[in-house]
């Protein structure tokens, strides 16, 4: 007694018939993977076996990679006097002189960053105010529409327009070791995309910073936009409240214990909104600079898999379970109908 | 109100009346663009949707540029109205074709060659063999001498039988050169839907004939889209033209059925708006207070200390953008598309064509595939449905001798044979009977054999078992008949043809034998109205047994009887009769009381019966869709032993003493009503036992029922699972499908004849059996299939599979777009609640209608469980029943594991991309890459057969997302230029992403697992058993061959050969054919409805007496 489908399967070749493919009776070869103890397991501890390793070999790139952080803004600043008021005077001393040891070699390059907490480039007034086709190119130094309130003084358009450029990091850091200079080097810190298409070589500053408000750094007005690197990296916004642009390069070694003093010219205000400045001076290693976050996601991420499958093994041969019993149907076990 | 048509006059009715013009199209040029967009935006998902493409214009709240949602809206907008206007042009198209048709049309007293648009009510239209009719005519004319001609209704109601139509006897004897110069006056009705009634007069004006009024029928017109044929040419008179005509009326576009998947979508976008209104709620608050106390006082956003009056709103309404991917736009397309496909599967199975007719089976319902596996009840037709519909004369019983047993049947029985030759009176009489009273035509082949035209089969097969008794029905010519009766030729003339009605029950026919001027009246029809009419002193219990005796036997049977008629008592009858069927008010009624004053003093001649094999394979798949759980109703015209016999026979109700059958029955309100709580009462106690109880019921009472214990009855229905109705009318069938849909339950109905058009309307799901009724059924129907079997394999693999793939696609379209959503409510969270997108506005896009949108599309192959594994296990359709696998609790877990992994991915990314690394543009394309890389493994994570296809979407989309980020990459002029090479030459880009997938994956997979394995859903041990294979899945057998065995026990059972699915029916005491003939549908119906009630009434008054 083969019901209905029995019986039509045979001839299936007529005329008015439908056509036979496997595709149109979704009858494609497929694998249908289950999910076995012994795939589930397997797959555990393969994963916590890769992952591990990867896990020390990233924490070990980032324990490698040696750090100096100098929170500044604080200590740059005379107790005694209102802090906004006294980085926005023009005529205060904004000179700070720093001094950092070196705690392990560093080799070069080491990279001069500096790092703002609590600044919002991420702001969604902050971050739309800005116009790349006027950064690109001369002829489009009218359209200033997205800049504002940064966008024109007395009808003139700024350039580089909007708040982004308007608000560009200022302070200035001067490396010296055993009294000699250290040379910076500020080329080469903008990304090459940038410097090549985003920014017009052909766009000069104009009318920037000429405002009753002054925001952040001015530009030289002889150099293109395309050149004026530190314009370029602080443009790149940060996604976080919290980032690090790169400042310039030492290209030499610094050996350990060393002392650096720094000559900071404080005069970047992030005191308005409680921010905090810090300079770092740091290696690079493969995964970038130092950051433990990896590594330890994966030796955790490793270790929880490889407990999970064992878990799984130990209940496994705890309470084992019969594959595909079909006594657990219930429709089995109680008369039909129910 | 009444129409007045002139016939043939060239000024008056022109204006009054539409010309022929034909339009069956929605829009013309100029409104289809308002109308289009006006319908679709009735829909208040597209308003959502055009709100938020509007607000995005704003440029101060837009987070993304508004071609983001602009871009798919006007895709979708697009591509439906395409749709739509395509289908319109087709219309217009078919429309023009049929409008410039070229017909010959009487002009000015002319006869002429003009387009079929041009025809005016009261215009002559002259048609020739195997024209296609252009509006409703009146015949007034045709090439027959008797003024019959033939035509073919199958456009109409889909039976393809030859119908005869007969010419006004007013206009009998016109001559062919005067037929164009006619003139007069036709009073018919305003133009309805109802084929089936014309009741209009016609008086020709002088010189033609005197003022007599001449009564019109349905049998006097030529309806449009029907053909002419077998006659040289007829003419008519225009009365219905263009949108006006019977079958104009009856065109409409039925209402669009939701399905419970769809309803259970729109709920929980609903849900998911609400939540997002709460959202944008909180953040918009959140945002203005941190905009008023922290971000007043950074110095860089410069936020003016006084913003414009609506600033409060400003920030909220960003938040209302960002939210709004919340509810995936791409669903509907998704949706649609996959849907399309299901059907696609339905139309191109092969396992459900039908070889016998290679018919394939068809969905014309297009959106609602996955209710058929979330059916619960199926209510059926048992005519032609369950059965073949196919008659063959089995045996009969003349005057008291038994022709035909289990060996042969009755045309082989020699004892008939002999009778025959002997020319047994009886007998001859009996013979007569079967070939005459009937309205077959007879149509001569070339090669001799002769034809049969019947439009009921029980006719068909009379004649047919008549002929091969020598009495051979040879020709019809206008109303003489002639027999072939063993090479000598009988003519009969005949008078008067009382029809069938399904409320009388009888159809007799008044003939008179040429040779020696004797008038008969011939009678058949159902033994209850039959036999009341039988003549004083007659014994009619022979024939009554015989008729029980042939109802155990699962025939039908039909009582035959004569009578001889007085010439006098025939005259003064035929007056009464004229003026019935003149009658414009009532007429039916009045028909049919005129009939019974001669339909009496029968002379009963015997009882013929007739088989209607059931169709394979129907009790397998009964008895398998009742493990699947869904309940059946058979509703039947038929009566109730033949109901209650045929249901044991297919498996309706398990035979004693498992099975019990509880009757319902009662002729008044009181009977009625203790009976039915006698019933509940059972139900009540039984229904904590494992007990079969079906609840059996008549029209009468079930007529009662509804009307006085709706309550009770509602109970009642609810706490049966099967339930037999017998003698129901067609709209009662669909009252029963409106009370089970009125208690929440998904209906199928599935039928084969006009008679179950309306039920099958009005069911969720509608089946129709594109069988040998014709195809009205099939055609009201959203599936038709060839046969009752492939109904197991449409639910149980094409619904479920349906169910089991939107329930995936529709989750998995709200989590991706949720998962997108909440990572951007998390980035507002750090970036000072202001409303900023982390995603570019090209990134969001692709995202949701491409990247998501491809490998899940491909999931409309998946298989959870093998075919055989579902058709083995058909409990298993329970899930999709209760819908288990979309609902608000599966849905919670789709929008917890979007949340996890929302957080997952940004958590992983914010810290791996901290500090130098935390570029807007970079963190961007490693949040939406790490989204990407999970939902590729969410997808084959909860796919359960990989095909080729499935491989190469998930993993092709993987690599797609690269390929095209890195094309986008390399254009200077994109906002992400070089960023995507930038990341992946990153070794830590690399890692985060393997990060995020295990983090993402691992918990997902560690519960799956644990679920699978210690809290097993069925489904899962059906796929362990079906991977071990073998010997399990045999364990699933042993049920049914213990329940076949059952059966063959019961004392109730017929006793004739299983295999051989030999289910009688008796006759139903209504040709089935005839009532399905009786009722047009829509709203006409109601009132016929109105009429038949009454003559209902007075058919059981003349059975009891």
């Amino acid at each position: 007694m083969s019901s209905g489908e029995g019986s039509s399967q045979p001839s299936s070749k007529k005329s008015r018939q439908p056509k036979y493919s496997r595709f149109t009776q979704q009858e494609l070869p497929a694998c249908k993977p289950i999910l076995t103890p012994g795939l589930v397991v397997t797959t555990f501890i393969l994963v916590g076996v890769i992952f591990i390793p990867i896990g020390l070999l990233s924490l070990s790139a980032s324990e490698r990679v040696v750090e100096i952080v100098d929170r500044y803004d604080e200590d740059c600043i005379p107790s005694d006097q209102e802090k906004t008021a006294f980085i926005q005077s023009d005529k205060t001393n904004k000179t700070c002189v720093r001094s950092l040891t070196v705690p392990k070699k560093m080799q070069h390059p080491v990279y001069i960053y500096y790092q703002l907490d609590n600044f919002y480039q991420n702001h969604r007034r902050y971050v739309k105010s800005r116009s790349d086709k006027q950064l690109r190119n001369p002829e489009n130094e009218d359209l200033t529409s997205p800049c504002e309130p940064e966008a024109r003084i007395d009808n003139k358009p700024i350039v580089p327009c909007g708040l982004v450029a308007w608000s560009l990091f200022n302070d200035t850091y001067g490396f010296s070791v055993r009294g000699m200079n250290l040379s910076v080097n500020k080329k080469d810190i903008a990304w090459d995309s940038d410097k090549n298409y985003k920014f017009g070589s052909k766009v000069y500053p104009k009318n920037f910073q000429q405002g009753s408000l002054i925001g952040g750094g001015k530009l030289d007005e002889k150099i293109p936009l395309s050149e004026q690197e530190d314009l370029l990296v602080w443009m790149r916004t940060a996604a976080l409240p919290s980032f690090r642009k790169l400042y310039g390069r030492i290209e030499q070694d610094l050996e350990a214990n060393e002392k650096i003093t720094v000559v900071i010219q404080n005069n970047y205000n992030a005191y308005a909104f409680g921010g905090k400045k810090k300079l770092v001076l740091s290696t690079t290693t493969w995964i970038g600079g130092k950051n433990n976050f990896l590594g330890l996601g994966y030796i955790t991420i490793g270790g929880l898999c490889l407990f999970n499958a064992t878990t799984f093994i130990v209940m496994y041969l705890i309470k084992p379970r019969p594959c595909g019993d079909p006594s657990y149907l219930s429709w089995n076990r109680n008369p039909p109908g129910n | 109100m009444k129409r007045c048509v002139y016939i043939n006059d060239d000024d008056l009715s022109h204006d009054i009346y539409c010309d022929n013009r034909i339009s069956n199209r929605k829009y013309t040029v100029w409104n289809f663009l308002p109308k289009n967009l006006w319908e679709q935006f009735s829909r208040f998902m597209n308003q959502y949707f055009l709100l938020i493409a509007c607000l995005q214009l704003w440029s101060l709240i837009t987070p993304v540029n508004p071609a983001s949602t602009w871009g798919p809206l006007i895709l979708i907008f697009a591509v439906s109205a395409t749709k739509e206007a395509w289908d319109d042009y087709n219309r217009y198209l078919s429309d023009k074709k049929a409008n410039e048709k070229e017909v010959w049309a009487v002009r000015h007293g002319v006869k002429k060659h003009i387009q079929a648009q041009d025809i005016h009510v009261g215009n002559i239209v002259w048609l020739r063999e195997n024209d296609e009719v252009p509006c409703d005519l009146v015949l007034i004319g045709t090439s027959d001498p008797q003024g019959l001609c033939y035509v073919e209704t199958a456009a109409l109601d889909g039976e393809t039988d030859l119908k005869t139509r007969v010419i006004p006897s007013a206009c009998m004897g016109i001559d062919f050169d005067l037929l164009h110069k006619v003139k007069g006056l036709i009073e018919c009705p305003e133009p309805d839907k109802d084929i089936r009634r014309f009741d209009a007069n016609l008086r020709l004006f002088p010189p033609f004939l005197d003022n007599d009024v001449c009564p019109i029928t349905i049998k006097n017109t030529l309806l449009q889209s029907c053909y002419l044929r077998n006659t040289e040419w007829a003419c008519g008179v225009a009365v219905y033209t263009g949108n006006e005509t019977k079958l104009g009326m009856t065109r409409g576009v039925p209402e669009p059925k939701l399905t419970a998947v769809d309803a259970m979508i729109d709920k929980l976008t609903g849900a998911i708006f609400v939540f997002q209104l709460v959202v944008v709620m909180v953040l918009g608050v959140a945002g203005n207070i941190w905009k008023d106390t922290e971000a007043r006082k950074l110095w860089y956003v410069e936020y003016p200390t006084k913003g414009p009056w609506y600033e409060l709103l400003v920030i909220p309404l960003r938040f209302e953008l960002l939210c709004s991917i919340m509810i995936p736009i791409s669903i509907k397309v998704s949706l649609d598309l996959v849907k399309g496909l299901y059907a696609k599967f339905i139309d191109w199975d092969n396992k459900m064509v039908d070889q016998e007719t290679s018919t394939p089976a068809h969905a014309a319902n297009t959106a609602i595939s996955e209710d058929l596996g979330q059916v619960e009840y199926i209510l059926t037709d048992k005519t032609g449905t369950l059965t073949e519909n196919q008659m063959i004369f089995k045996r009969c019983c003349i005057s008291g001798t038994f022709y035909g047993n289990e060996i042969g049947d009755a045309l082989k029985d020699e004892d008939l044979v002999n009778a025959v030759a002997t020319r047994s009176p009886d007998v001859i009489h009996f013979l007569t009977v079967m070939a005459i009273c009937n309205t077959v035509v007879p149509i001569q082949r070339q090669n001799g054999t002769i034809l049969y035209k019947a439009q009921s089969q029980d006719e068909e097969a009379l004649v047919h078992a008549a002929a091969g008794l020598h009495m051979v029905f040879v020709k019809k010519n206008g109303n003489v008949l002639d027999i072939n009766f063993n090479a000598s030729v009988i003519q009969y003339e005949v008078l008067d043809t009382l029809e069938f009605t399904s409320d009388r029950k009888r159809m007799s026919v008044v003939v008179k034998d040429c040779q020696s001027g004797k008038l008969f009246l011939l009678s058949k029809g159902a033994d209850e109205a039959i036999l009341p009419c039988a003549s004083t002193g007659q014994q009619t219990r022979t024939f009554s047994e015989a008729v029980e005796q042939y109802s155990q036997l699962g025939l039908r049977t039909l009582c035959l009887a004569w009578r001889e008629l007085e010439e006098d008592e025939y005259q003064e009858w035929s007056l009464m009769f004229k003026e019935a069927n003149s009658a414009l008010v009532d007429r039916d009624w009045r028909i049919a009381e005129v009939c019974q004053r001669l339909e009496h003093h029968l002379q009963i001649l015997g009882v013929a019966a007739i088989e209607d094999r059931l169709q394979d394979g129907v009790p397998e798949t009964i008895e398998t869709l009742r493990k699947a759980g869904i309940n059946f109703w058979m509703l039947t015209g038929d009566k109730q032993n033949t109901a209650i016999q045929i249901a044991l026979s297919c498996n309706f109700v398990s035979p004693e003493p498992k099975g019990q059958l509880l009757l319902i029955n009662g002729k008044t309100g009181d009977e009625v009503r203790q009976s039915l709580e006698r019933v509940l009462l059972t139900m009540r106690i039984t229904s904590s036992e494992p007990k079969d109880v079906a609840f059996v019921i008549d029209g009468w009472a079930l007529e009662i029922a509804l009307k006085h214990h709706h309550k009770a009855f509602m109970e009642l229905a609810l706490l049966s699972k099967t339930a037999i109705c017998c003698r129901v009318t067609p709209s009662q069938k669909a009252q029963l499908v409106e009370l089970l849909k009125s208690c929440e339950y998904r209906t199928l109905a599935i039928g084969d004849g006009g008679n179950d058009v309306r039920m099958i309307q009005q069911a969720h799901i509608g089946v129709g059996i594109s069988g040998r009724e014709g195809l009205q059924a099939a055609r009201a129907a959203d599936y038709s299939i060839g046969k009752f079997r492939f109904l197991k394999r449409l639910i149980l693999v094409h619904g479920r599979y349906s169910y089991n793939r939107t329930a995936f696609l529709s989750q998995y379209s709200f989590y991706k777009s949720l998962l997108i959503c909440f990572i951007q409510i998390f980035f507002s969270l750090i970036s000072g609640v202001s409303g900023t997108s982390l995603f570019n506005s090209v990134s969001l896009m692709a995202y949701n209608v491409f990247y998501t949108s491809v490998p899940v599309l491909v999931n409309v192959l998946d298989k959870d469980l093998s075919e055989r594994t579902v058709m083995q296990h058909p409990q298993i359709l329970f899930y999709c029943q209760a819908g288990r696998l979309l609902n608000p609790s599966t849905f919670a877990g789709w929008f917890g594991r979007s949340l996890f992994h929302a957080i997952v991915v940004f958590v992983i990314c914010i810290h791996s991309y901290a500090f130098e690394k935390s570029e807007m543009e970079e963190l961007s394309m490693v949040v939406l890459s790490g989204c990407i890389w999970l939902q590729a493994f969410v997808v084959a994570l909860e796919t359960n057969s990989f095909t080729i296809l499935q491989h190469l979407a998930i993993w092709g989309n993987l690599v797609a997302f690269y390929v095209i980020n890195w094309i986008v990459s390399a254009l200077p002029s994109s906002g992400m230029y070089t960023i995507m090479f930038r990341l992946c030459r990153q070794p830590s880009y690399w890692i985060t992403m393997f990060l995020i997938v295990v983090a993402g994956m691992g918990p997902v997979l560690a519960l799956k697992y644990f679920r699978y394995t210690y809290r097993p859903s069925k489904i899962n041990i059906l796929r362990q058993a079906e991977r071990l294979g073998g010997p399990i899945l045999s364990l699933g057998n042993i049920e049914p061959q213990s329940r076949a065995f059952e059966k063959e026990v019961s004392p109730l059972s017929i006793s004739q050969p299983k295999s051989r699915s030999p289910v009688y029916e008796p006759l139903l005491s209504d040709s089935p054919n005839a009532i399905r003939r009786s009722f047009g549908p829509g709203a006409p119906f109601d009132f016929f409805q109105s009429q038949s009630r009454l003559s209902s009434s007075y058919a059981r008054n003349c059975k009891d007496n």
